[in-house]
């Protein structure tokens, strides 16, 4: 068989030689490699106060976006539960009523939002499914929980915060 | 009044140093187990214990509380007073031997002069071995009083494995005792501090005391009564809470003491290396002297750890054949050579 890297190598099966057998001068061999390591640099960060980046493409929690305008994109046409291969998502739609253009964009809107957590496979499939640009997969990951029902997400965890109404809320999300 | 006569100054002397050298060896017990990890951490590229207080070094405060918060268990089907005795017999003979130690050299303080030796006898060696040997009573007891198959087998191991190695140790040491003629370990520091010291005359007895101090202390590549992966947790397998971590603490303060045994016998005790201590004031020549000796002990204890996170355990077999067929046949080369370099000398040199 064609070997498939140059790292292969053969065992070495040779009886072992007088310095091998005394086996002290290995041992000091493998401690010297040991000392080595004890001044390696750390493979470890200091994990809550620093973070490592994700890649550009990292797909984590969802977020529903908001328009220029900071009203909801999100129309409910479901296609987002349709594409989900997990059946994570599910939703109710809902009429805009007058005096409500200010907060949705669409004339309908979705009243509830959740995505279960523990279900999704943060595939990504939903963001591509989204005609309205309305759901984003962000570069943070779902923190722990205690409970199942923690898992679910409704549209209070998943709806980016207003720019206009809550600016700080949003700095702060944006920071993760 | 014959109570009077009585040297009481010197009493509580001793009771003074018998409590600073109690809580030394705790202390630094604790902060073996912190070095411990900090070490291992560090062999292994990660950074250790940092979390509490500055660089983690509240750690050992903190495994001493969780290991007091414990819930206590003794096993319904265990012999109750043994299983009790048994970890209290552990921390005990690790304790007794520091009384023969040289810990530094002599004070002069309020017009006396203070040695920092507990008990300065004749037999210092002879005391020390026999210490040791009890240690193994420790987990003898713990193991058997279990009552368990794996705590048994493991203690059994670790029996038969401190007394394999006791030989070879001592062995080693007539070696030693030949040149220096006396068992009391301050006239050996002293001879230490004259002539060089010690490892460079016996060479092959020091790499095989140093061995045999690993295989006593139970530490790598002689674990084998703790042996997780084999025998669950070795002899404390069913300790918990505080009776653990008495077993585990006598295993660091056995550390410290055979660190300070190593020193002493072979690299000097409290000699400072290329300086005339009589040069100095004798205060602080002694204070020197404390600090040498600490820090060859906290050599030696390096060493214990770097060959622990280096490499892996004897099989049983391995560690036997080590014992007695190497070892003892080594220190016994060692042992002849030196009686007929000896004899040589005090022949001056003529067969």
């Amino acid at each position: 068989m064609q070997a498939l890297t140059n790292k292969a190598k053969l065992v070495d099966r040779r009886p072992m030689t007088m310095v091998e057998r005394i086996y002290l001068w290995n041992i000091l061999k493998g401690m010297l490699i040991t000392l080595r390591h004890l001044f390696k640099r750390k493979a470890t960060i200091s994990y809550p106060e620093q973070t490592r980046t994700f890649s550009p493409v990292f797909r984590g929690l969802h977020v529903l976006n908001r328009d220029e305008e900071g009203r909801e994109r999100c129309t409910a046409c479901g296609l987002c539960a349709l594409a989900c291969p997990a059946e994570a998502i599910t939703m109710e739609a809902a009429e805009r009523q007058k005096g409500e253009e200010h907060l949705y964009r669409e004339e309908k809107y979705a009243a509830k939002y959740e995505i279960n957590m523990l279900r999704c496979i943060f595939c990504g499939l939903c963001e591509d499914a989204c005609p309205k640009d309305a759901i984003y997969l962000s570069e943070t990951f779902a923190p722990s929980n205690y409970s199942r029902e923690g898992f679910i997400y409704t549209k209070n965890e998943l709806l980016i915060p207003d720019l206009k109404t809550e600016p700080e809320k949003l700095a702060q999300a944006k920071g993760n | 009044m014959f109570v009077l006569a009585l040297d009481w100054p010197m009493v509580l002397e001793k009771t003074i140093l018998i409590s600073v050298v109690i809580a030394v060896s705790l202390l630094i017990a604790m902060y073996e187990t912190y070095a411990e990890r900090k070490v291992a951490a560090f062999m292994q590229d990660r950074r250790g214990p940092n979390r509490a207080g500055p660089f983690g070094l509240f750690q050992p405060l903190a495994d001493g509380l969780k290991l007091f918060m414990k819930e206590e268990i003794i096993p319904n089907s265990s012999n109750k007073l043994l299983f009790i005795a048994g970890p209290g017999l552990a921390m005990l003979t690790a304790m007794m031997t520091s009384a023969v130690i040289p810990w530094g050299g002599t004070f002069h303080l309020f017009g006396r002069s203070i040695s920092l030796q507990i008990a300065d006898i004749n037999i210092g060696i002879l005391y020390i071995f026999a210490v040791v040997s009890l240690g193994v009573y420790g987990i003898m007891i713990g193991g058997w009083a279990s009552n368990n198959k794996f705590s048994l087998i493991a203690s059994i191991r670790g029996a038969s494995q401190m007394i394999s190695y006791e030989l070879a140790m001592g062995l080693s040491l007539i070696a030693l005792l030949m040149l220096t003629g006396s068992l009391r370990l301050s006239v050996i520091v002293e001879q230490q501090m004259q002539g060089g010291w010690y490892v460079l005359y016996q060479p092959l007895g020091f790499l095989i005391f140093i061995i045999c101090a690993f295989a006593e202390c139970n530490r790598t590549p002689f674990d084998l009564p703790e042996a997780e992966n084999e025998l669950n947790f070795g002899y404390h397998q069913e300790y918990s809470s505080m009776k653990l971590g008495f077993y585990l603490f006598a295993e660091y303060i056995n550390m410290f003491i055979s660190s300070a045994v190593m020193a002493t016998l072979y690299f000097g005790g409290y000699d400072i290396p290329f300086v005339n201590e009589a040069s100095l004031s004798p205060n602080l020549a002694g204070i020197l002297g404390v600090a040498a000796l600490l820090f060859k002990i906290g050599f030696f204890i390096f060493v214990f750890m770097w060959v622990r996170w280096t490499i892996p355990r004897f099989r049983y077999d391995q560690l036997m054949r080590l014992g007695w067929k190497k070892m003892i046949p080594l220190a016994l080369v060692n042992m002849l050579v030196t009686a007929v370099i000896v004899l040589l000398k005090q022949n001056n040199w003529h067969f």
